[in-house]
């Protein structure tokens, strides 16, 4: 336990204030024109739409996450929370709009001053820099804890088995489970294993991590292990945080940014202080009084 | 003669009927190594998002599910050589009991694969891993596993289809054993002796499977 010296540091919201975004005039959302590329934002969603048949998901969604804010998703389900990290992390196609990721678009490549979609090497490469976590932590069964941690790695940056595992008992140990290296997924605890898998997302060194309600399919017990992670990666470590996240407490003490979902778009945002404060939209307090009854 | 069931003459006869079971056990090893390598191919193609060649592949399977294997051997043994293709008999049985079994195997093969949860493809996605190594990696050791009981079933059924090849002149265990009693006319010994050959390497083969299944259980 070499990182144990170094737990309980204060968290430090460093993240630069971010430009109030919601009253941007909607005729600048198609101008994807790069501008400064190092005050580019970590992430942008322009014009963002998800449509799964008749049904809308995401509706023209804007939304720009700064370097290393970390930003709390919440709202009611259907909203299209989850599906704003889906569409992030390709896992679902977009309907339309672009998506930047450091600067780079990334369901579409500029061609000859043109924007084409993406090849799948341009979409291996650019989302090569976002990791994600699910619900369902998703770990691969068949394979031990180090080794769902060394497999991407070892495939994709082409590290040697040696040095992916290194780096893989370092990250593990990171996450608390330097003795559970050669234990299969189901040999280890929900907790354990959601920690596991984001081991095993950090491995491939992302800039951007989404975590998608980490901890609904967790014990209450279990959930504050792997919230301590993640508050840990937050204080000392340089990752920009997207999570979609049900644990209102978390979001006030850990975010950056609260943006509430409503019906594929973003009703309200703030600092947690200000949102959870003062909710200005009728929708937003009806959620929130909704959550804190349920607690 | 007169002895129920002659040992005299069941010994003289049990060197040609061990040598056509090694005959019948090397036909089934090697058609069956070719359906399951086949058949997976077949498996992935099927899903494949160029509608075209999935339901091409749809196609083929499904016809050859549905013609009996009899007709499939006798069209590569006897009509292909009209066209120019000619095989041996032991090629062309085979070749056929391969493909028949192949698409046997597909389907087994995609269940497996359609049992694997979204999410593994998903965090495979997530992770940059290649198509290939999504597959090889990550997709086929768990449907696989999950498949095994099933595939040595049709392991042993294919075995026991062997006889069908007696029909395009290939001697396997079943016509050697008609060959000797039509010489002799004593059928109860060879019949008998072939059929306990059948119950014992099907019973080991099946055994076979069972242990690789234990081997590669998941803790």
């Amino acid at each position: 336990m070499k990182t144990d010296t170094e737990t309980s540091t204060p968290l430090q919201p460093d993240a630069p204030v971010m430009e109030k975004e919601m009253n941007r005039d909607p005729a600048d959302v198609l101008s994807t024109a790069a501008g400064c590329e190092a005050e580019a934002p970590m992430v942008r969603f322009a014009g963002v739409t998800k449509c799964y048949g008749a049904l809308t998901v995401l509706d023209r969604l804007d939304l720009e996450i700064a370097r290393n804010e970390k930003v709390a998703i919440i709202g009611p389900s259907g909203s299209g929370k989850s599906t704003l990290l889906r569409v992030l992390m390709t896992l679902d196609p977009l309907t339309g709009g672009t998506i930047e990721v450091d600067g780079e678009p990334l369901t579409h490549m500029r061609k000859n001053g043109e924007l084409v979609p993406a090849s799948v090497r341009h979409l291996r490469r650019v989302r090569s820099k976002i990791g994600m976590v699910f619900q369902s932590f998703n770990l691969f069964p068949h394979m031990t804890a180090l080794a769902n941690t060394i497999e991407a790695p070892m495939r994709v940056h082409d590290l040697s088995r040696k040095e992916a595992t290194d780096r893989a008992r370092e990250l593990l140990s990171l996450v608390g489970l330097e003795d559970k290296c050669d234990h299969y997924p189901s040999q280890l605890s929900g907790g354990q294993q959601q920690r596991v898998a984001i081991a095993r997302a950090l491995a491939m060194r992302p800039k951007v991590m989404l975590f998608d309600e980490v901890t609904s399919a967790l014990d209450p017990e279990l959930c504050g292990e792997v919230l301590n992670v993640i508050r840990r990666l937050g204080s000392e470590h340089n990752l920009t945080m997207l999570m979609v996240t049900h644990q209102m407490g978390f979001a006030r003490e850990f975010a950056d940014r609260v943006c509430f979902f409503s019906e594929g778009k973003i009703l309200e945002q703030g600092t947690p202080q200000e949102f959870f404060a003062a909710p200005q939209h009728q929708r937003t307090q009806q959620f929130l009084r909704a959550v804190r009854e349920a607690i | 003669m007169n002895s129920f069931f002659d040992l005299h003459y069941a010994a003289h006869i049990l060197p040609a009927l061990l040598r056509a079971s090694l005959y019948t056990v090397l036909i089934t090893m090697v058609g069956f190594a070719i359906a399951l390598v086949l058949g997976l191919v077949l498996a992935i193609l099927r899903r494949s998002h160029l509608k075209p060649l999935s339901r091409g592949v749809g196609f083929v399977v499904e016809f050859i599910r549905s013609t009996p294997l009899l007709i499939q051997v006798y069209v590569l043994f006897y009509v292909l050589p009209v066209y120019g293709i000619t095989m041996s008999a032991l090629t062309a049985g085979t070749v056929g009991i391969a493909l028949h079994y192949a698409c046997y195997t597909s389907e087994v093969y995609r269940a497996g694969l359609n049992g694997v949860a979204r999410g593994q493809w998903e965090a495979a996605c997530a992770l940059s891993l290649s198509p290939w190594r999504t597959y090889s990696g990550v997709i086929l050791p768990q449907a696989i596993r999950a498949v095994i009981p099933a595939l040595g079933n049709y392991l042993v059924a294919m075995f026991k289809d062997t006889p069908v090849l007696s029909a395009i002149t290939v001697v396997e265990l079943m016509q050697q054993a008609k060959n000797i009693g039509s010489e002799t006319f004593r059928y109860l010994e060879p019949i008998t002796m072939a059929g306990l050959f059948f119950l014992l390497i099907s019973v080991t083969f099946a055994q076979l499977v069972r242990r690789l299944e234990f081997r590669l259980r998941l803790p």
